[in-house]
């Protein structure tokens, strides 16, 4: 045993096909969520690492908001293509015309209405169990989420209501009507995830390393310039050489500045960041501290 | 972080009051795991709060509701990393769900840190969290000797402390205990020295966290490996293939092997040990893996696949464990559960209670309910034979949960005797 050894890394990975396994074998209808971002990316690795020489037994699904970047949803559907597997696009726009969901404002984040879109979906397809690429380090709510995250019929997770989760024994069980939202992911970091994909030599939209690109600044923040996002009259455009650390809705992801062209540049800065992922990012989750969780509540994932 | 950095998961027991917080939060703030817009955050609360000091225990806090009522209700899990290893923080509070709480959290840890504040010393309550960690089978103790500003950094009070805690620890055959004082307020010991515990000559607790030897935590003489999913590709390319994958759970296996399957007892030889990264010749504890066999023998989820050659384990239908209970309602003797043991859910019955522990006193009660907290010695009969070792050789296969069909909750943990 001395002789092996086994990295934390490993031990992640071990861990996370041990979860995608047991998703599997217990859940009737599981379905893994993929957006194209880089935390998807890995758990698409994961998957293969869990289920070839075969076929992932689950669909890809993803809910798109009509706000992603579009190097974002071309890596998504190359990736699918490549793997050879199932994916199910499903999208905010669907519900708009179902009058589910109603927008006021163009120009604002779409990040709340996106549960609304995935509990449709989840009851077109009856799934039972959704896998889905969120990691505890990013945000305090979710440090206390179980990897196997109970929902009620309405979506809703109750952070006073979890099942204990021991040792790796997890319990997958529920009545027909409610699922499990599954976190194979949990317990990476954003460095373990940037060290995956260098490991892994992993495709991920080119979005995310150092790139020039127009922006604005706004409150504090730098928001890239787009079909959503136009300066204001008093805003100047400015060129800056940025990169995004999450790739979400365009109207709320903030790139951060950035020369780093690398995984390896990457996880050179990721080690002496000083900003929080979220922190740094999204602007949603900054209106108040804790929004994440009231989100969550509602079925946000 | 380089190539060879390890895993290792801890979690912090201690009563309200004993430094908890502070100490998860000296701990992240002196390894430079603190994010600035993190420390912003509470810098602005203790303010508001009118602290002198920015307040580390807050960067522990968790959910909204908590932070309305100022307590913490559950276990959250923290990260932080150095050049030699990675680290993950179970954080039970300290409150009377903990029993519960701490059994969770101390199920998945290599190592506990057990606080005592210097001026009280040794409570029921450090008793109670030694008692659960020994019971749990947590590898490593730390006693974590805090607040020793408010003894004068005094050798003797540390000493005194000490030596009635190692006479306690010694009755519950606990192999590796440290016990390290510290200041979490001012930082002494915790990841730097400081200047005020000269006479102390023993690692500081980051330190001890880096270097402590976790190689052998799980067990590694016997194999052991719960079959979860059975691979059938049926393509044209791996027509034939019929892989068994899983997780191994302890000790190693090689091609050419013989292994048992378990429980039918049919024997055969390891084919191959196949992984996404390529063909393995051996493969240990905790991989994850797919093995093929020599024979076609007729293998489901729920199986067990150990080397014949090894110490067997136990194939049975009835058996005895310790049983904490989690479930705000009590069991109920005359109910079935399920029992969810490595890949295989059963049926199963309690068909005795022996006795009740007092965590406090560790002495035995009679007992014929359990309630929220409680732990009992049991007996338990399942449906279908299960495969299993006792929780002291091996965690992974002495193990189980209890769930309610009726609710789908998971009301108890089990650890085989
Ligand atoms: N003097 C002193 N006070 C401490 C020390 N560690 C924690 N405290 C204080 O003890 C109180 C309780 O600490 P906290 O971390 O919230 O305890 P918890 O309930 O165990 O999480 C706070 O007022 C801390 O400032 C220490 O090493 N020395």
């Amino acid at each position: 045993m001395s002789s092996h050894i086994f990295t934390h890394l490993d031990a992640l990975e071990s861990e996370s096909i041990h979860i995608m396994r047991e998703v599997a074998a217990e859940c009737k209808n599981p379905a893994l969520l993929f957006s194209g971002g880089k935390d998807s990316i890995v758990m698409l690795r994961l998957a293969e690492k869990a289920f070839r020489p075969a076929k992932f037994p689950f669909p890809l699904v993803h809910i798109d908001t009509e706000h992603n970047f579009p190097e974002v949803i071309a890596c998504r559907d190359k990736l699918a293509a490549d793997l050879g597997e199932r994916l199910i696009v499903r999208s905010l726009e669907d519900s708009i015309k179902r009058g589910t969901i109603v927008i006021k404002d163009e120009s604002k984040p779409r990040n709340p209405f996106q549960s609304v879109t995935l509990l449709e979906t989840i009851a077109e397809f009856g799934f039972d169990a959704c896998m889905g690429g969120a990691r505890r380090d990013e945000e305090k709510a979710r440090a206390k989420e179980r990897i196997f995250s109970f929902r009620d019929e309405f979506g809703q997770w109750d952070p006073k209501n979890q099942r204990p989760e021991l040792w790796d024994t997890y319990n997958t069980r529920v009545h027909a009507g409610e699922n499990i939202r599954v976190f194979p992911i949990s317990n990476w970091t954003e460095m373990d995830i940037w060290e995956y994909i260098g490991r892994e030599k992993l495709h991920i939209p080119n979005i995310y390393f150092a790139h020039e690109r127009e922006v604005i600044r706004r409150g504090g923040n730098v928001i890239p310039v787009s079909h959503l996002v136009q300066p204001k009259p008093s805003e100047k455009v400015e060129v800056a050489t940025v990169r995004f650390r999450t790739v979400g809705d365009m109207t709320c992801t903030a790139p951060v500045e950035s020369t780093a062209r690398t995984v390896e540049e990457i996880i050179e800065e990721t080690a002496t960041t000083r900003i929080t992922e979220r922190g740094a990012t999204r602007m949603d989750d900054q209106t108040s501290e804790a929004s994440m969780e009231l989100r969550k509540k509602e079925g946000y994932f | 972080m380089s190539n060879t950095t390890q895993l290792l998961r801890f979690i912090t027991a201690g009563s309200v009051d004993d430094g908890k917080s502070t100490l998860i939060g000296r701990l992240l703030h002196d390894s430079k795991s603190i994010f600035e817009d993190q420390f912003s955050a509470i810098s602005k609360t203790s303010e508001k709060r009118g602290m002198a000091a920015v307040d580390l225990s807050l960067l522990t806090d968790g959910l909204q509701a908590e932070r309305e009522q100022g307590i913490t209700i559950d276990v959250a899990y923290r990260y932080f990393a150095t050049p030699k290893r990675k680290f993950i923080i179970g954080d039970t509070p300290g409150h009377e769900q903990y029993t519960r709480n701490m059994v969770t959290a101390a199920s998945t840890a290599n190592l506990v840190i057990i606080l005592i504040d210097a001026r009280r010393g040794v409570l029921v309550q450090t008793r109670r969290h030694t008692y659960l960690a020994s019971l749990v089978g947590v590898p490593h103790i730390v006693l974590a000797v805090n607040k020793m500003d408010m003894v004068d950094y005094s050798q003797a009070r540390f000493d005194e402390i000490v030596t009635e805690y190692k006479k306690f620890a010694a009755q519950l055959e606990l192999h590796d205990v440290t016990c390290i004082p510290m200041s979490a307020l001012n930082g002494d010991m915790v990841v730097d020295r400081g200047d005020k515990l000269d006479w102390y000559q023993g690692p500081a607790l980051l330190e001890l966290l880096e270097e402590v030897e976790i190689d052998h935590d799980v067990n590694t003489s016997d194999f052991r490996f719960p079959v979860q999913w059975v691979c059938r590709p049926q393509t044209e390319e791996h027509h034939d293939f019929r892989g068994f994958m899983g997780r191994i759970e302890a000790g190693e296996v090689s091609v050419g092997d013989e292994v048992t399957v378990l429980p039918s007892g049919s024997t055969t030889k390891v084919k191959e040990i196949v992984t996404y990264d390529g063909k393995l010749q051996t493969a240990f504890a905790p991989q994850s893996v797919t093995i093929t066999l020599a024979d076609e023998i007729d293998i489901s989820r729920g199986d067990m696949f150990v080397k014949s050659s090894n110490h067997p384990p136990k194939v049975e239908k009835e058996f005895e464990a310790m049983l904490c209970w989690l479930s705000e309602t009590p069991l109920d003797k005359n109910r079935k559960y399920l029992v969810k043991h490595t890949t295989r859910t059963a049926k199963c019955l309690f068909s005795r209670l022996f006795y009740r522990v007092d965590v406090n006193t560790l002495e035995p009660h009679e007992v014929d309910k359990l309630n929220m907290n409680d732990i009992a010695r049991v007996a338990i009969k399942v449906q279908q034979p299960l495969v299993f070792d006792s929780y002291e050789i091996d965690r992974a296969t002495g193990s189980f949960i209890v769930i309610d069909e009726a609710t789908n909750n998971t009301v108890a943990a089990g650890m085989i005797a």
